[in-house]
C-alpha cells in the first residue's frame, strides 16, 4: 500500500467525522494564522523601523546647538546657536571617518504663492547636506556652491509643501514669498515620509544657507557663522561610536570647555537610536510568534487526543485490516497521514485566516502589516511536523494491537 | 501433500501465575478441497486452534505448516502476508467497513496485496457477482441485509484466491434459513474445489460438513469424517415458503 491509498483511506476517515474533524482542525488553524497573523505584525513594525533609518540616511550623526548656562540658567536644545559652519568645516577636515559634515539652519516661516499660503519649515543648507542626508533631488537642481556664496534666492520645496502651494500644477520656476522675499523655485525634494516622531519631514523648504540667515531666520546680534545644526555622514564601515567621540573631543576643544563643563552642543546619533529600535521590535515579533506557537502546539495536542479516541473507536476496524493481510505499517502509515492531514488542511485553512487576520489589523488597527512568505512556510511546515509529531504516538499504538484482541473488541 | 499439517500443535498462555493450555498436542492434516466442521464447548480450543491455522496466532510448540510453508517462526510482517494471499476469513460478525461498498469492501485485501486499482476492482466485481451480489456492488453494509452482509464478507475472502477459507461461526448471528443458504453458498464454493474450515457449535450446521473435527480441552477428541453431508441447496427446497420472508 502506497502514501497515496493511504491518504484516500484517511480523507475518508476524516470525512465520516466532518464536525470532529473540523473541529480538531480548529486548533491547528488558530495556531496558524496566530503565528502568520502576528508575525506580519512584527515584521511590519520592523519594516517601518528600516524605512525611518532609510529616510533618515544612513550613518548619520547629527550635532544640535546645545544649552548654554547663562548665568546659572540652563536653556534649551537650540536657544543659543552655539556650533557654527567653521564647527563643520574643521570636522569634515579633522575626523578622518567623516564623509561630508554638512551645517544647516531651520526656522518657520509663512510662505505665499498666488492666492496660496503654508506655514513650513524653512531650512538653509550647504551644497552637502544632500549627500549627507541621503535626499535626492526630484526635479530641477539642488543649492549650489554658487547660490551659497552669492546667498541666491533660489528654493528647493518638500513633496507636502509642493502639493498645499501648487497642487497639480508645476512649481519649477515660479516665484514664491517667504516672509514677503520673493525666491524662485528651482527643484523639487523626493519623498522622505516621517520621521521617527512622526514629523512629516516633506513639509519644509529648502533655501542656501547664507540666504536663509540673511533673508528669513535672520536674528539681530547673532554670529553670522553660526549654525542650527550640523549633519555628518560617517563613511560606510566606520565605528559610528568611535566617530562620535571623535566629534565630540573636537567640538569641545574648539569650544574650549574645560573638562568639569557640560558639552554645550547636542550630539546624536540618530541610526543607533533606531537600530536599537529595529531590536526591540525584533524582539517584539520572536515574542508573539511564540506565544503564537503555542496554540499551535496545543491544536497538535487536541489531534493526539482526536486519533486516540479513533483508534479505540476503530479497534474492529484494524483488526479486521490486519486480518485480512494490512501489515503493522500500513496501519500505522493510515492514522498517521490521517492526523497529518488534518494539520496539514488545518494549516492551508490557517494561513488563509492569517492573511485575513493581518489584512484586517492593518485595517483596524492601522497597524502596518508585512506577510513574509518564509512566515507562511515555516507556519506551515510546523503545523506538518505537529501532525507528524502528535500522530506517531497513536499510530503507533494501532499498528502494535494484537489483531486477534482487536478483532474480539467490542 | 496434505493442505493444512500440524504437529503436536500446542498454544499455553499465561494468566497471572496460571498456565492456561488452550490446545494440547494436536496433530492432523487437511487435504486440498475438504469441508471440514470444527466442534466443541466454549474454551474448547477451537477458537485458538482457528486462530492458529489462520495466522493471526503463532503455537507456543509444535510445528504448523500451510501449503507447505511453517507458519511458525514468522515475523508479525510475514504472518500478514501469509493471510493475505493464502487465508480467507469470514467472522460471525461479518466484520465490513461501515460507510463503505460492498465492492470496496471486498477489494480490501487486494489493496494491501499492492494490486493496481483497476485489477482490484475488476477481480472484486467478479467474486461479488460469485456470491450472488452483483447488483449491490455500490450499496453500504447498512443496507443490507445480515445474510447479503455475509456474503459480501465471503466474497471479500475469496477476493485472493486462498487456500483456505476459515469460517468462525458464520451463521451465529443469522436466522436459520439465511443460514441454510450460506451454507449453500459455502457447498458450492467447496465443490469449484475450495477447502473450507468452519468453526460452530451448532450440530445442524456441521452436518453439512463432509468432516467433523470435535474439541475438548484443548485436545483433539474425534475425527469422523460424514458418510453423506447434507446438501444445503435441498434442504433449502424443503423449507417452508412463509420462512422466505
Amino acid at each position: 500500500m502506497n502514501i497515496l491509498q493511504s491518504a484516500r483511506i484517511a480523507l475518508r476517515a476524516l470525512r465520516v467525522n466532518k464536525l470532529r474533524s473540523a473541529l480538531t482542525m480548529l486548533g491547528i488553524i488558530i495556531g496558524v494564522g496566530a503565528v502568520i497573523a502576528m508575525v506580519s505584525v512584527g515584521a511590519g513594525a520592523q519594516a517601518r523601523v528600516a524605512e525611518q533609518i532609510q529616510s533618515l540616511g544612513s550613518n548619520l550623526i547629527i550635532v544640535l546647538s546645545g544649552s548654554v548656562n547663562a548665568a546659572g540658567t540652563r536653556l534649551g536644545v537650540g536657544s543659543q546657536l552655539t556650533i557654527t559652519e567653521d564647527d563643520a568645516m574643521a570636522i569634515a577636515r579633522e575626523v578622518p571617518q567623516v564623509q561630508v559634515a554638512a551645517p544647516s539652519s531651520r526656522g518657520g516661516a509663512q510662505v505665499v504663492y498666488g492666492n496660496l499660503n503654508w506655514w513650513t519649515v524653512i531650512q538653509g543648507v550647504t551644497v552637502d547636506y544632500f549627500e549627507a542626508r541621503d535626499w535626492s533631488v526630484v526635479l530641477g537642481r539642488p543649492v549650489s556652491q554658487e547660490d551659497v556664496d552669492g546667498a541666491t534666492k533660489v528654493a528647493l520645496l518638500g513633496q507636502t509643501t509642493v502639493f498645499n502651494l501648487f497642487g497639480d500644477a508645476d512649481p519649477l520656476g515660479q516665484t514664491i514669498r517667504i516672509k514677503k522675499v520673493p525666491f524662485t523655485v528651482v527643484g523639487v525634494l523626493d519623498r522622505k515620509g516621517q520621521n521617527s516622531w512622526g514629523q512629516d519631514q516633506d513639509d519644509v523648504i529648502v533655501v542656501p544657507i547664507s540666504t536663509a540667515k540673511k533673508k528669513v531666520l535672520g536674528r539681530p546680534g547673532a554670529n553670522p557663522r553660526a549654525v542650527g545644526a550640523i549633519s555628518i555622514k560617517i563613511r560606510p564601515g566606520e565605528d559610528m561610536a568611535e566617530a562620535e567621540s571623535q566629534i565630540r573631543d573636537l567640538l569641545r576643544q574648539r569650544h574650549r570647555l574645560q573638562p568639569f563643563q557640560d558639552d554645550d552642543f547636542w550630539l546624536r546619533n540618530l541610526s543607533e537610536v533606531l537600530q536599537t529600535q529595529e531590536e526591540s521590535t525584533k524582539v517584539m515579533t520572536y515574542l508573539l510568534a511564540a506565544i503564537a506557537s503555542v496554540s499551535l502546539l496545543v491544536g497538535g495536542i487536541g489531534i493526539m487526543n482526536i486519533m486516540l479516541v479513533s483508534v479505540t473507536e476503530r479497534t474492529r476496524e484494524i483488526g479486521l485490516r490486519m486480518a485480512v493481510g494490512a501489515r503493522g505499517r500500513d496501519i500505522l502509515l493510515q492514522f498517521l497521514v490521517e492526523a497529518v492531514t488534518l494539520s496539514l488542511v488545518g494549516g492551508l485553512i490557517g494561513i488563509a485566516f492569517g492573511l485575513g487576520g493581518s489584512q484586517a489589523i492593518s485595517y483596524f488597527a492601522e497597524w502596518r502589516t508585512l506577510v513574509a512568505p518564509e512566515a507562511i512556510a515555516i507556519a506551515f511546515g510546523f503545523a506538518a511536523a505537529v501532525g507528524i509529531f502528535f500522530g506517531f504516538y497513536p499510530a503507533r499504538k494501532a499498528a502494535q494491537l494484537d489483531p486477534i484482541e482487536a478483532l474480539r473488541y467490542e | 501433500m496434505a493442505l493444512i499439517a500440524t504437529e503436536r500443535l500446542t498454544k499455553d498462555y499465561r494468566l497471572g501465575p496460571h498456565t492456561v493450555h488452550a490446545l494440547r498436542s494436536v496433530t492432523l492434516t487437511i487435504d486440498r478441497g475438504e469441508f471440514v466442521a470444527v466442534m466443541g464447548p466454549s474454551g474448547s480450543g477451537k477458537s485458538t486452534f482457528m486462530n492458529i491455522l489462520g495466522c493471526l496466532d503463532t503455537p507456543t510448540e509444535g510445528r504448523y505448516l500451510l501449503d507447505g510453508v511453517d507458519a511458525g517462526g514468522l515475523s508479525r510482517d510475514a504472518l500478514a502476508r501469509v493471510r493475505n494471499v493464502k487465508v480467507g476469513f469470514v467472522f460471525q460478525t461479518f466484520n465490513l467497513l461501515p460507510r463503505t461498498t460492498a465492492l470496496e469492501n471486498v477489494e480490501l485485501p487486494l489493496l494491501y496485496a499492492g494490486v493496481p486499482a483497476r485489477v482490484r476492482r475488476e477481480r472484486a466485481r467478479e467474486k461479488l457477482a460469485a456470491v450472488g451480489l452483483g447488483q449491490r456492488e455500490d450499496h453500504h453494509p447498512s443496507q443490507l441485509s445480515g445474510g447479503q452482509q455475509q456474503r459480501v464478507a465471503i466474497a471479500r475472502a475469496l477476493v485472493n484466491n486462498p487456500a483456505v477459507l476459515l469460517a468462525d461461526e458464520p451463521t451465529g448471528n443469522l436466522d436459520t434459513r439465511t443460514s441454510v443458504e450460506i451454507m449453500a453458498l459455502l457447498q458450492s464454493l467447496n465443490r469449484d474445489g475450495i477447502t473450507v474450515v468452519l468453526v460452530t457449535h451448532e450440530p445442524d450446521i456441521a452436518t453439512y460438513a463432509s468432516r467433523i473435527l470435535t474439541f475438548r480441552d484443548g485436545r483433539l477428541l474425534g475425527d469422523e469424517a460424514v458418510a453423506a453431508p447434507q446438501d444445503a441447496a435441498v434442504a433449502l427446497q424443503a423449507m417452508p415458503e412463509e420462512a422466505l420472508a
